[in-house]
């Protein structure tokens, strides 16, 4: 009887160890500099589909983003390829600047508004395709490959964040079709680098023109900057009335 | 019965020089970059490929869109970069022009593909080369079908050595 419990404790000793091991491996990495600095998270291996572990989100600082700056908006509109016809009323948005001005002390504050990348998308919910999608991570996709172009998902957005290409397109970057809706991606190819996530291109220009109004990373991660953050100084949901859980907060809006 | 097959036969090699003409009607496909390697030629067998290559590709976009699965030996873009490499004259060849890889066989079919309306049509980097990958090989379901075990094994052992 006694050999047993000794022989069940020494497997558990093992286990301890294996188990202590292994933590010491993973905080090494993490402590070793350098090494996790240059992505936001752990890579996703390329045959591996995204899981519903993470949250993909950004975090927006409304008094750290300048009136006259316009570098995110023209950076995420480079990186994907969006080019406008000279149709100023239909060319494709992914990002906006959106001006806010408080009517009693005429306060002006501007923020970038794109597609909040909500947990229960209004959009995705009125696609009679199943096109407009929300991927396990949490981002939230036009699927052009179904998409018929009714742009119902335009209507069903409470942030106009969606765009419909009206011109047929060349020389694309990334997919871009005639008769199909569009809409930031949250960079979603820069999510899935095997090198590990990195920044979205517009918090890649906000950082790089000294703003650094914008965070990007996983809300589900209690140790990332952008949760960390969140939980210091808090955030809201623009129309967090509508109960959308979105995966964009702001920061100081007035 | 016996003077039908004669007149069959005549036909068919009075039409032979023809078909190896280089003003054949058939098309020609123009060469890709590299083989993928020696068995198989391309990412699956030529034969596979020739039949489908638009299963592949469908599965592919799928699996890339909703899930975030990236790998790149069904990939379009991979097709693309290795088939579509500028010619002599260093022109790379747009999915309007009848010289374009996929242009060639699709216009002598008459079967129109919608892909290049939103999806590029040349390679983003020219210089760009792919290698072998992945370890989805192994369990994909065309894959299985016309190989030996031994390729099968060289071809999941291979490491991806992609830049």
């Amino acid at each position: 009887m006694s050999r047993k419990t000794n022989q069940s404790e020494g497997k558990i000793n093992q286990y301890r160890r294996n188990f202590l091991a292994r933590t010491t491996a993973i905080a090494g990495m993490t402590v070793a500099p350098g090494v996790i600095l240059n992505s936001v998270a752990q890579a996703k291996p390329v045959d591996q589909p995204a899981s519903n572990k993470n949250r993909w989100g950004l975090l927006i600082d409304a008094n750290k983003c300048s009136s006259g700056c316009n570098s995110c908006v023209t950076a995420c509109h480079e990186e994907n390829g969006v080019t406008g016809f000279g149709n100023p009323e239909t060319d494709a948005q992914w990002i906006r600047k959106v001006k806010l001005t408080d009517k009693q002390t005429q306060k002006v504050q501007t923020i970038p508004l794109m597609c909040q990348h909500c947990e229960h998308p209004p959009c995705v919910d009125v696609c009679p395709t199943n096109a407009s999608m929300k991927r396990e991570d949490g981002v939230v996709l036009v699927d052009k490959h179904a998409c018929i172009g009714c742009r119902y998902c335009m209507m069903a957005c409470p942030y106009g964040a969606r765009s419909f290409l009206h011109e047929p397109t060349t020389e694309q970057k990334y997919p871009r079709g005639q008769g199909t809706v569009e809409s930031c991606t949250l960079c979603v190819h820069r999510i899935d680098d095997p090198n590990g996530p990195r920044n979205p291109a517009c918090v890649e220009a906000c950082n790089a023109e000294g703003h650094k109004a914008m965070w990007f990373g996983d809300l589900k991660d209690p140790n990332s900057e952008i949760t960390k953050r969140l939980k210091e100084y808090g955030g809201v949901q623009i129309r967090a009335d509508l109960g959308l859980n979105t995966g964009v907060r702001y920061q100081n809006l007035s | 019965m016996l003077l039908r097959k004669i007149i069959f036969i005549l036909a068919v090699t009075a039409f032979l020089p023809l078909s190896a003409h280089a003003d054949s009607l058939l098309p020609e496909l123009p060469k890709a970059k590299k083989n993928y390697n020696d068995q198989t030629k391309c990412v699956e067998p030529v034969e596979v490929m020739r039949k489908s290559h638009m299963d592949f590709i469908m599965h592919q976009r799928d699996d890339t869109l909703r899930k975030g699965i990236r790998t790149k030996q069904h990939s379009l873009k991979e097709c693309i970069d290795c088939h579509n490499a500028p010619g002599k004259d260093l022109k790379v060849a747009s999915a309007n022009d009848s010289e374009h890889f996929c242009s060639t066989c699709h216009v002598y079919t008459a079967v129109q593909i919608d892909c290049f309306k939103c999806h590029a049509d040349k390679p983003e980097n020219t210089q760009y080369r792919h290698k072998i990958t992945s370890q989805a090989f192994k369990q994909h379901k065309f894959a299985a079908q016309n190989l030996n075990p031994k390729t099968l094994q060289l071809l999941a052992t291979e490491k991806e050595g992609h830049k």
